[in-house]
């Protein structure tokens, strides 16, 4: 990787002023930026290391999850809160990546990086989770902008994430056998106010995206079997060695079949599933 | 070109880096414990794993820079010169966990990290937090009979 | 060992000696463990040497119309860039496997001259103080490209009117190699039943967890060049090496330290060697080169890749009569390495496996296309046999309405047939198939499956069993037999057993452990014939100053072959020792024995015998008496006062030379070389169970059950660790691992992210358990092991999986069977189904 000054940000304010000059990029847990850095797909001149100044607090009010940025995903994980009032959320966080990973990437940091497979966004998409930045609050769908791209300015920082904890939800996901990250992803959820909202990762090039046609399905009635006969389009859908666009838009439906059934059963989080593995396996912890 | 400061294996070690420097580079080729492997480009494989303030983490994912302050175990540090092996690394040897070698140093940090989160887990979580770890030679099958006994003998000390 | 997984019944008690036969705990992890191993990588790490960077080709194929390295050269930090002309003198990377009737033999060059033929190809190398200086004068060399049309497979590469590789091959056909006996156009014409399909093995790549990694000094004061490399072959590539560079054996020392892991890859001798070796010969500082993992998907062989045609010819109660195939195999751009014998010689003369097939006729093509060369990966040419070979015999169960472990059985070579000569001119030499076979059907619970089977069905689950039984040859040999094939290789392999003045001993060998143990078992071979503890013997292996002959590892040879040297070394020294100790003992070598390390009289010595020990006892009390009168001290006692001598008393003694038998020269140092008869095979079954998911095309896979048969089992631990090593690489190639390329020759897979690295969530604990049928052909008794497991692992998951997806009327799923592939066939049978008037699928 091409060479950077590096500055550890002791204030919030620090971390913005240095991260709106040309060529700075935000450091916090380094998993997708060192990665990017690593293949020469960004080449920042300066790093500025946040984590220290990062919020990562995770509290519960006013009916929503508020989330820290500089919250790693062991520790959402482990949250008792987040167990407790959104297990479907803390077992997606014990599922991103590996444990090792797990111990320093970010939540600030997988939204910031939207990555078309990525596992929040869907859960924000769903969830109808807001954004707080330094500078205003966002919903989810207008801080996702396009495929790794956000609403942030330059400078601008988030800060944490509030999930509005739902009446159920689920995240389930097939995982890529190279990769293994998401082939499909699909997170429901059923909010307080008995809408159902189903948002989908890594089936559409452009990234995460709520499936209307499905959410009105099940509008009707929240049962796995409401979305038999919804079809995923394959127009945009991301091709791969692993998966085409027929395969990964079977693979949507079928997952998002199996979202909905996961958050109506007796023990609602995760399920991921992975070839090779047990076939029926991994819930939340 | 920046300052880097931090503990290694209890010993504090100062230098001058550039600031792209991985921390997997500052042990390997600085601090000449060369015990942490490289053996991918992809952050999956884990030959890399070491501990920092008492987390597995992934060397080659992480700037010699963010460990300013931080206190940092590598493999060399979890049975220093002399002292006996920690019970995983015997865990390891007694259940013939190891074959070519590439793999075991982060596969024994990672072990200590899983026997530390989780206790004596059972084997089908351990292949699961097993996930970024790739070993070539064994198969797991050996590596994962190793982390039961190892987390055991883990537990047995701490009574 | 565990005792779950394991069958008591399956492990014979099979200690001959001491230690040889028991699960010896390994000597080398401790080093290991505690961080201490050294593999190339880390000697870098610790040097000042210069590193070295590869321009490697863009284009699959192209024409190189200019390099200017101008730029390049005036880089900070850069010592030197090479490009073809800088290196004309360097000989071409050698190809020492030639397919026999190769019509010509299409060398690479260390770096390319007129035509860059597949992605990744060096062009041009730098050299520089920093890697990123490196990386930064790559990226200023221009290279101008006329680029060309490209062939990225088998089947269009030999099409007319396809693009050229080689200018000396027409339709990029390297060899045609024919092996045949009996008359299979008979069998066909007169089979009860003919089985006929396309199937393709596809490509792979090794992958050990190392990558390449070359460490090269010269020091231009002497002349010499010290070479340090990640080589299963240290001695072949030393040669190799010396003749490239035309440097002198005498001045070059190749050192192969700690290798993780090597799987065939590691076999081929590299581009990337001579460039570091030649830039130390020309800057007068080390070179270092590593291998990123996204380069080592360019640069380094792949492995497999054949499309076969076969037809199975039977009878309608499951006797096969005839067997032919026409396989395809892809060499890729050059011959280089084994990559051309692999194919026709271990997949051409292997295909009917264990069962005596009387009519059997092979071709195999090798074709060039735009591709990194194939050569040897764990199995080299027997997985591909054994692929083809099991799914027809699987494909036969299917038409015959039979049990595939019954049609296996009916055809098995018995073993009162062995030594059994195949039609392709290979010889079975020692086996029990079907004991075997039942004992990997009792551990797998066979009956229960299939019963179990059932009932999952009418649930609407689909439980799949599938089985594959293989026999592989294993210690190649002997060297006469090699060469009569094309392959420029030994056959033999040294040992060297020093005994050292305190009784401890080292063995030098000329095998190559890249994992698999050999400071453990080839010590616990020496120790046992030397009363020692196998931690009182030191293996050296890996370095050509101290073991000046050797072959290397592969082709699973080093126990019975590497091993087999070393106890014939180990026992010619014990008979050195034995004289000795006769000689102090003033007895005759035959009447000792010799039993933990000392070497005692035998009982009923003869009158005669007996009373002339006795005089001689006297006579030593005399001797010592008079030296003490005269000298004032004491004699230290006599041997034969003691009445026996331990393998240390003589050590010691042979290096002081006082008392030796006359005309006996000093030293305990013994070097044997064992050239075997023949290759001795192993075999296996294996037995795989899967759970198809079928709305996603998820396979579970529950269990794998393998019975191995290595003949003689020298430790079963390290045993136990091939099969599960072995078994994970096969299951890889069936369900996930492939090395793609699209059309043009351009390489989809750049690492890890693409390519699929089974974890160990993908895959169950292994049953094993082991039959133990000796050869002859070795003093040991020993076949190979590292081998098998892969070879087996492949069509039994496969098998499995198709035995799971049959009631859908899924016939074939192409490997490798990830989720998307097994949807898609289970779909493409639905869609078939569906249609009316049906037809094949």
């Amino acid at each position: 990787m091409r060479d950077f000054d590096y500055h550890w940000a002791s204030s919030l304010d620090e971390a913005r002023r240095l991260g709106a000059e040309e060529g700075a990029a935000f450091l916090a847990g380094g998993q997708t930026l060192l990665r990017d850095l690593k293949h020469h797909r960004r080449t920042p001149t300066s790093l500025v290391k946040i984590s220290g100044v990062l919020p990562r607090e995770i509290d519960l009010r006013d009916g929503g999850i508020t989330i820290g940025a500089g919250a790693t995903h062991a520790e959402i994980a482990v949250s008792e809160v987040v167990r407790e009032r959104l297990p479907a959320l803390a077992g997606l966080a014990g599922h991103i990546g590996d444990p090792a990973v797990r111990h320093r990437a970010t939540l600030g940091g997988a939204v910031v990086a939207h990555e078309v497979a990525g596992d929040y966004p869907p859960a924000c998409l769903a969830l109808g989770a807001t954004v707080h930045t330094t500078d205003r609050d966002l919903a989810a769908a207008e801080f996702f902008a396009g495929p790794g791209r956000t609403a942030l300015e330059p400078g601008e920082i988030v800060t944490a994430v509030t999930f509005p904890v739902p009446a159920k939800a689920a995240y389930v996901k097939f995982l890529n056998p190279a990769a293994r990250y998401a082939m499909a992803g699909v997170f429901v959820a059923l909010a307080a106010d008995g809408r159902p909202r189903l948002a989908v990762a890594a089936a559409r090039a452009d990234g995460a995206f709520r499936w209307r046609e499905a959410e009105a399905a099940l509008a009707a009635t929240f049962v796995g079997d409401a979305l038999r006969e919804v079809r995923m389009p394959l127009d945009g859908l991301a091709e791969d060695l692993f998966a085409d666009a027929a395969y990964r838009g079977r693979l949507a439906e079928v997952l998002a079949r199996r979202a909905v059934s996961l958050a109506n059963g007796a023990a609602p989080g995760v399920a991921v599933f992975s070839h090779g593995s047990p076939l029926r396996v991994g819930v939340a912890r | 070109m920046p300052d880097v400061s931090m503990t290694v294996n209890g010993r504090a070690v100062r230098g001058t880096v550039e600031g792209r420097t991985l921390l997997v580079e500052y042990l390997r080729e600085h601090l000449h414990l060369t015990g942490t492997h490289v053996g991918c480009d992809t952050t999956q494989c884990g030959a890399c794993v070491v501990h920092v303030d008492g987390l597995a983490v992934k060397s080659c994912t992480m700037l010699a820079l963010e460990c300013k302050g931080s206190a940092v175990t590598t493999i060399e540090g979890l049975a220093p010169h002399g002292a006996p092996l920690h019970p995983m690394q015997v865990a390891f040897g007694e259940h013939h966990a190891l074959q070519c070698g590439y793999c075991t140093s982060g596969m024994v940090m990672m072990a200590v990290d899983i026997a530390r989160r989780l206790g004596e887990a059972d084997e089908a979580t351990i292949r699961d937090e097993l996930k970024g770890n790739i070993c070539r030679c064994t198969g797991y099958h050996n590596i994962v009979k190793a982390i039961v006994a190892g987390a055991t003998a883990m537990a047995a000390e701490r009574e | 060992m565990d005792s779950q997984t394991q069958n008591p019944d399956l492990h014979p008690p099979a200690a001959q000696g001491p230690s040889v036969g028991r699960p010896v705990r390994r000597l080398e992890d401790e080093r290991l463990l505690r961080g201490g191993s050294r593999y190339v990588s880390d000697l870098i790490a610790a040097s000042d040497a210069l590193r070295v960077k590869m321009l490697r080709s863009p284009h699959a194929h192209a024409r190189i119309v200019a390099v200017d390295a101008t730029a390049a050269r005036a880089m900070p930090g850069v010592v030197a860039v090479l490009t073809a002309d800088d290196v004309a003198g360097v000989g071409d990377l050698p190809c020492d496997w030639q397919a026999p009737g190769m019509i010509a033999v299409p060398l690479q060059p260390v770096l390319v001259r007129d035509r860059a033929r597949y992605v990744g190809e060096p062009i041009a190398a730098v050299a520089a103080e920093s890697v990123h200086a490196a990386e930064d004068a790559l990226a200023a060399i221009a290279v101008t490209y006329e680029v060309l049309l490209a062939v990225a497979e088998q089947e269009v590469a030999i099409e007319p009117g396809a693009a050229q590789l080689h200018d000396a091959l027409p339709n990029n056909i390297g060899y045609r190699f024919r092996r045949a006996g009996g008359d299979v156009e008979r069998a066909l014409a007169e089979a009860e039943v003919v089985v006929r399909r396309r199937l393709t093995n596809n490509r792979g790549a090794p992958a050990p967890l190392e990558g390449r990694v070359v460490l090269s000094e010269f020091d231009p004061a002497s002349g010499r060049l010290v070479h340090y490399t990640a080589s299963q072959l240290p001695h072949v590539h030393a040669r190799a090496l010396g003749a490239c560079l035309g440097l002198p054996l005498h001045k070059l020392r190749l050192v192969a330290p700690d290798i993780g892991g090597g799987f065939g890859a590691k076999l081929c001798f590299y581009a990337e060697d001579v460039i570091c070796a030649f830039l130390s010969m020309r800057t007068g500082r080390p070179c270092a080169w590593s291998e990123g993992r996204g380069e080592s998907f360019l640069a380094t062989t792949h492995g497999r890749d054949h499309i076969q045609y076969a037809e199975i010819a039977a009878r309608r109660d499951g006797r096969i009569t005839g067997f032919r195939s026409r396989l395809l195999a892809d060499l890729g751009a050059y011959a280089i390495g084994m990559g051309p014998g692999v194919p026709a010689i271990n997949t051409g003369f292997a295909v009917s496996g264990p069962y005596n097939i009387p009519n059997v006729a092979t071709e195999v093509v090798g074709i060039f296309t735009n591709r990194t060369p194939t050569g040897p990966y764990r199995g080299a040419g027997h997985p591909e046999a054994t692929f083809l070979l099991e799914r027809m015999v699987d494909e036969l169960a299917r038409e015959l309405a039979m049990d595939p472990a019954e049609v296996r059985r009916v055809n098995f070579v018995s073993p009162s047939a062995m030594p059994h000569r195949m039609p392709t001119g290979w010889t079975l030499d020692s086996g029990d198939y079907a004991t075997n076979l039942d004992a990997a059907l009792k551990l797998a619970s066979y009956r229960e499956l299939r019963e179990r089977q059932a009932t999952l069905r009418a649930e609407g689950r689909f439980l799949g069993i599938g089985l594959a039984t293989f026999s592989e040859s294993s210690g190649v040999g002997p060297s006469i037999g090699m060469g009569s094939v094309g392959f420029r290789r030994a056959g033999h392999e040294s040992a060297r057993v020093v005994v050292h003045a305190d009784g401890s001993a080292t063995v030098f060998s000329g095998t190559m452990s890249t994992g698999q143990g050999h400071a453990t078992s080839l010590a616990q071979i020496a120790a046992d014939v030397l009363g020692l503890a196998p931690d009182e013997v030191e293996v050296v292996q890996g370095d050509t100053e101290a073991v000046p002959f050797g072959t290397g590892t592969f082709n699973s040879r080093s126990m019975a072959i590497g091993g087999t040297a070393v106890y014939e070394a180990a026992r010619k020294l014990l008979d050195k020792a034995r004289k000795i100790a006769a000689h102090k003992l003033q007895r005759r070598p035959a009447d000792l024995t010799f039993e933990d390390g000392v070497f005692r009289p035998s009982d009923g010595l003869g009158v005669m015998a007996a009373a002339a020990h006795a005089g001689k006892k006297v006579e030593d009390k005399v001797v010592h008496a008079v030296f003490r009168r005269r000298m004032g001290m004491d004699l230290p006692p006599s041997d034969r006062e003691a009445g026996t001598v331990t393998l240390t008393d003589v050590a010691r003694d042979v290096h002081l030379g006082h008392d030796l038998p006359r005309g006996m020269a000093p030293g305990l140092d013994e070097t044997a070389f064992f050239d075997p008869e023949d290759m001795p095979f192993a075999y296996g079954t294996h037995v795989a169970v899967v759970e198809v998911d079928p709305e996603t095309g998820q396979v579970a896979l529950l269990r794998h059950v393998v019975v191995d048969d290595c003949g003689r089992i020298i430790n079963p631990l390290l045993v136990e660790g091939q099969v599960h090593g072995g078994a994970a690489q096969g299951v890889g190639q069936a369900l996930m691992e492939a090395m793609v390329h699209g059309e043009g020759g351009e390489p989809m897979v750049g690492g890890f992210g693409e390519y699929a690295m089974p974890r160990a969530a993908d895959l169950p604990s292994f049953e094993t358990g082991h039959t133990e049928v000796p050869t002859k052909l070795n003093p040991l008794g020993a076949k190979g092991v590292g081998e098998g497991a892969t070879i087996g692992a492949t069509p039994a998951v496969v098998n499995a999986v198709l035995d799971a997806l049959a009631p859908l009327g899924v016939t074939e799923v192409s490997m490798p069977m990830t989720p998307m592939h097994v949807w898609r066939a289970i779909e493409r049978a639905r869609d078939a189904r569906g249609t009316k008037g049906g037809g094949d699928a």
